[in-house]
């Protein structure tokens, strides 16, 4: 066998009193795609930021090639091959994609000469590896797809040899991942060898050769992709058995609780990004809203909720209307019975520097039972935060603990406790469970299902395909602002996929 | 990325850090001295003789200290909602007017005891409104506060040059100052406090606006973290978004706030006013303003760290002078530049030592770190 692409030895890391990482070794084979999976917080990222060098391990070796390796910068990094492209795109927006690929290694003073030389460099790696864009075309023009193609020539016009690539499907559509796939294989080909970062277990069964499971710091076990299967890397990953996809019974709908008619809403920059749409959310029911992100449904539910201004269209909750473009106040919603756990849990949903406490009562905070007068009533608050992380397992149990220091999972489930703990007549629900781990996904999914179970009715916007198809008793797909279909829980991945990414790019897609 | 870090025990981040961020700001200030040809060591006596070396000095110190804690708490309550008041110095010299009407129309009838009160609420009420026309354009118009607030400064500072000038000023003084007030508008001296300790006062304008001063301290840490209102005020502050989503009015909380903040700026007018000169003069505020941005930094923005905050820079106020005083080579600007080094050291780069205290802290006793994690959205 050749000598390891890349070979981790005994790599530790701490921050703090955290370890990280602990005692890892790994080996990647050259020429083959190796998949690092495990849970948020496993570690993954940690590691992957050793070998790229944004941090330095403690202790342990890296071997780049057989021989030892120091890289302490990204530019140690890319100068032994190693290329990296991350979760969120490190792109200049308003640069092209040539001017994009040539920052950091400009070369001279002026820009011509490295500009021409990047085209016919670029047109080179076109040819090998199908990887086609238009080079003079600007970056916040480029759909999500040729972004994440971008940064893929910006490693390879580095000469990388090795390609880490971090969670690469989050923001595509279905259509597109099978398209990076496809890439991914024909980088293989030509003899690069890929690291791929994620969370997806189905993704890690389809593309990978050799696939490397982390838990807690560790790296629990190393396994020939044929050789293993779904159920085996999940409790590996989790360190028990877990349901993969929720079981629930046949939804009994009952009267209208939410109604949207000819819903419009512009953002700051007055693009409409909710493009009259209507529909309806019964009692005892999950509508779920599929589509990429950045089609309008962040705006839509926004809109629903108050924390948006509509620019036209009637919203109404049990027959009442809600002054969606006017003064909607998700205070009053509140009362009303509305309840909304937000996208953003970190910037929207929780106040990350409160205790956890004080995030439960958020929103809820002029509820009598909350106050004194004018002062809070803190035993209550904290009594009633104690309640509820018992009652979610909430995790470390302690509600003096700031919110920051809780893991995604235990934070997305303060959020739930608090909106669903107020018995809200309507549920919106957006991403529940993006960066959470696998085993809170399944209590939150539970959760969701108690819900609709009691006659609630819940409205559910997720860009895990997957999520949707599991809880949604009906399904709608956004694209470009409008709702381009509905379906039945019962759709095809593949038909859902192919609405997602719009009907008129179906041929693109193909 | 995730960015874990480990939690420092609440005495280490609030005791150790700044003591040793102050320990260094010292440190750098010797080598100064050092270089103005000075001994370091016989500065550093000299600063603390002058402070804390007899009764007059503490009086002093704690005279100066007074004035910070009022300007160092109007800052904190802004910052709590994210707002940054550099306007304390214009509301407290345009609170100054407040007090000035109280006490020269009530001075002669009534008590000390009873005019306090009002000139209390009219500093508060001046100040107040001051701080409210930059916070109802920043709620309705999105101007920039730190603009606005500072330009009111000068607003405010050329407001009381006329009033002091052509509306206050008795007729046929020659000073731009109101007239003396009568005792009705004197506030008893604090010296019998450290008499009481067998220190001798003699004429220091220690007053009972310094107890005054505490009690707002109290009042501002009940508001912040025990009411409604200061619940709302630091939801805001961290996140507007949170805030927006939690039904908490935008435009409302600003203004409640600002004018909170520009009340107890106000109220600092009272110490130098009534307290000290028992007359209005051009400039009583002398800075204090400023100094409250920095003693708020330093504290933390917690009553509990504002007060010692204020009293170290009265330290370097009445200290300093002394310092001046007593080594020539030490100008008033050196005295400056050790401010400044403080602030620096204890404001700017507050962050500076953590890591590694941290790291320490960590290795020697992993139990008393809290062992957290931070996780960002995604792996």
């Amino acid at each position: 066998m050749a000598e390891a692409a890349i070979e981790l030895i005994g790599i530790n890391k701490s921050f703090g009193a955290v370890r990280a990482n602990r005692d890892i070794n790994l080996e990647i084979a050259p020429g083959t795609i190796h998949g690092i999976i495990g849970e948020n917080g496993a570690g993954k990222s940690t590691l992957m930021s050793i070998l790229y060098g944004f941090y330095q391990a403690d202790s342990g070796e890296i071997r780049v090639g057989g021989k030892p390796t120091a890289i302490r910068t990204p530019n140690d990094a890319i100068a032994v091959g190693i290329g990296m492209v991350h979760q969120h795109f490190m792109l200049v927006e308003n640069f092209s994609v040539l001017e994009n690929i040539i920052l950091g290694a400009e070369g001279e003073a002026l820009l011509n000469t490295s500009i021409s030389k990047a085209r016919s460099e670029l047109r080179r790696l076109e040819r090998e590896y199908g990887l086609e864009v238009d080079p003079d075309a600007v970056i916040e023009e480029l759909p999500v797809g040729l972004q994440q193609r971008v940064e893929i020539l910006k490693a390879l016009y580095r000469g990388a040899e090795i390609l880490i690539l971090d969670e690469p499907t989050g923001v595509l559509t279905p259509a597109e991942a099978d398209h990076l796939f496809r890439i991914l294989q024909q980088l293989k080909e030509q003899g690069k060898t890929v690291v791929l970062i994620t969370h997806k277990l189905r993704e890690i069964m389809a593309i990978t050769d050799t696939v490397s499971v982390m838990r807690q710091g560790t790296m629990v076990a190393t396994r020939k992709t044929n050789e293993t299967t779904v159920e085996e890397l999940a409790e590996l990953m989790v360190g028990r058995r877990v349901l993969l996809r929720v079981e629930k019974g046949e939804a009994q709908p009952g009267g209208v609780k939410l109604s949207v008619k000819n819903l419009t809403v512009k953002d700051s920059r007055g693009v409409t990004m909710v493009d009259n749409v209507s529909f309806d959310v019964r009692a005892g029911e999950i509508v779920g809203i599929a589509g990429v992100a950045g089609n309008g449904q962040s705006e839509l539910i926004e809109a629903i909720a108050g924390t948006r201004r509509a620019v036209s269209g009637t919203v109404t909750l049990d027959g009442q209307p809600i002054d969606v473009t006017g003064i909607a106040d998700p205070g009053e919603l509140r009362d009303r019975g509305l309840a909304h756990v937000p996208e953003d849990r970190h910037h929207v949903g929780l106040v990350l520097a409160f205790e956890e406490n004080e995030n439960s009562i958020l929103g809820y905070h002029d509820k009598p039972e909350y106050l004194n007068g004018p002062f809070l009533n803190i035993e209550a608050i904290r009594n009633d935060a104690r309640e509820k992380i018992q009652k979610y397992d909430i995790r470390p149990n302690d509600c003096r603990l700031k919110t920051a220091n809780f893991s995604g999972g235990n934070q997305q489930k303060i959020v739930l406790a608090r909106e669903i703990e107020q018995d809200p007549g309507v549920l919106i629900v957006g991403q529940p469970t993006r960066g959470v781990d696998v085993g809170a996904i399944e209590f939150i999914h539970k959760r969701l299902i108690a819900m609709r179970d009691q006659g609630k009715a819940v409205l559910l916007i997720s860009v895990e395909l997957d999520e949707i198809r599991s809880l949604s008793d009906c399904i709608l797909v956004m694209f470009a602002g409008r709702v381009v279909g509905e379906r039945g829980p019962d759709a095809g991945e593949g038909e859902l996929g192919l609405l997602m990414a719009g009907v008129e790019s179906k041929e693109a897609a193909e | 990325m995730s960015t874990p870090y480990a939690k420092l025990p609440r005495w280490a981040d609030y005791g150790l850090i700044p003591i040793i961020n102050l320990a260094v700001a010292f440190f750098v200030a010797g080598l100064v001295v050092m270089l103005v040809g000075e001994n370091p060591l016989r500065a550093a006596e000299i600063l603390v003789q002058g402070a804390f070396g007899n009764g007059q000095n503490i009086a002093y110190t704690l005279f100066y200290a007074t004035n910070f804690i009022f300007t160092g708490l109007a800052v904190a309550v802004a910052f709590h909602c994210g707002l940054f008041n550099i306007g304390g110095e214009g509301q407290a010299y345009i609170a100054g007017l407040g007090v000035a009407l109280v006490c020269l129309a009530f001075d002669s009838v009534l008590p000390w005891w009873a005019t306090f009160p009002l000139a209390i609420l009219a500093s508060a009420a001046v100040g107040a409104l001051w701080a409210l026309i930059p916070a109802y354009l920043l709620a309705k118009r999105g101007s920039h506060i730190v603009i606005t607030t500072i330009m009111f400064n000068f607003i405010a500072a050329s407001a009381m040059v006329y009033l002091l000038v052509d509306v206050l000023k008795p007729a046929g003084s020659m000073a731009p100052q109101t007239r003396d007030f009568l005792p009705g508008a004197q506030l008893p001296k604090l010296g019998w406090l450290l008499e009481m300790f067998g220190m001798t006062v003699r004429s220091a304008p220690l007053n009972i606006s310094f107890l005054l001063a505490l009690v707002m301290a109290f009042l501002v840490w009940v508001l912040i973290w025990r009411t409604k209102l200061g619940y709302e005020m630091r939801t805001y502050g961290f996140s507007p978004k949170a805030a927006r989503y939690a039904g908490i009015s935008e435009a409302r909380i600003i203004i409640i706030t600002m004018m909170v903040s520009g009340a107890l700026a106000g109220m600092m007018a009272l110490n130098p006013i009534m307290g000290d000169q028992h007359r209005v003069q051009l400039d009583f505020v002398t800075g204090a303003g400023f100094v409250g941005i920095a003693v708020a930094l330093m504290g933390r923005s917690h009553p509990a760290g504002i007060v010692p905050a204020a009293i170290l820079f009265g330290v370097l106020y009445q200290g300093g002078a002394e310092l001046a005083f007593d080594m020539p080579a030490i100008s008033r600007d050196m005295i400056v530049i050790i401010q400044g080094l403080v602030i620096l050291f204890a404001g700017a780069l507050e962050h500076m030592f953590r890591p590694a205290i941290q790291t320490l802290f960590a290795s020697v006793s992993p139990g008393s770190v809290g062992v957290t994690v931070v996780k960002g959205e995604g792996a």
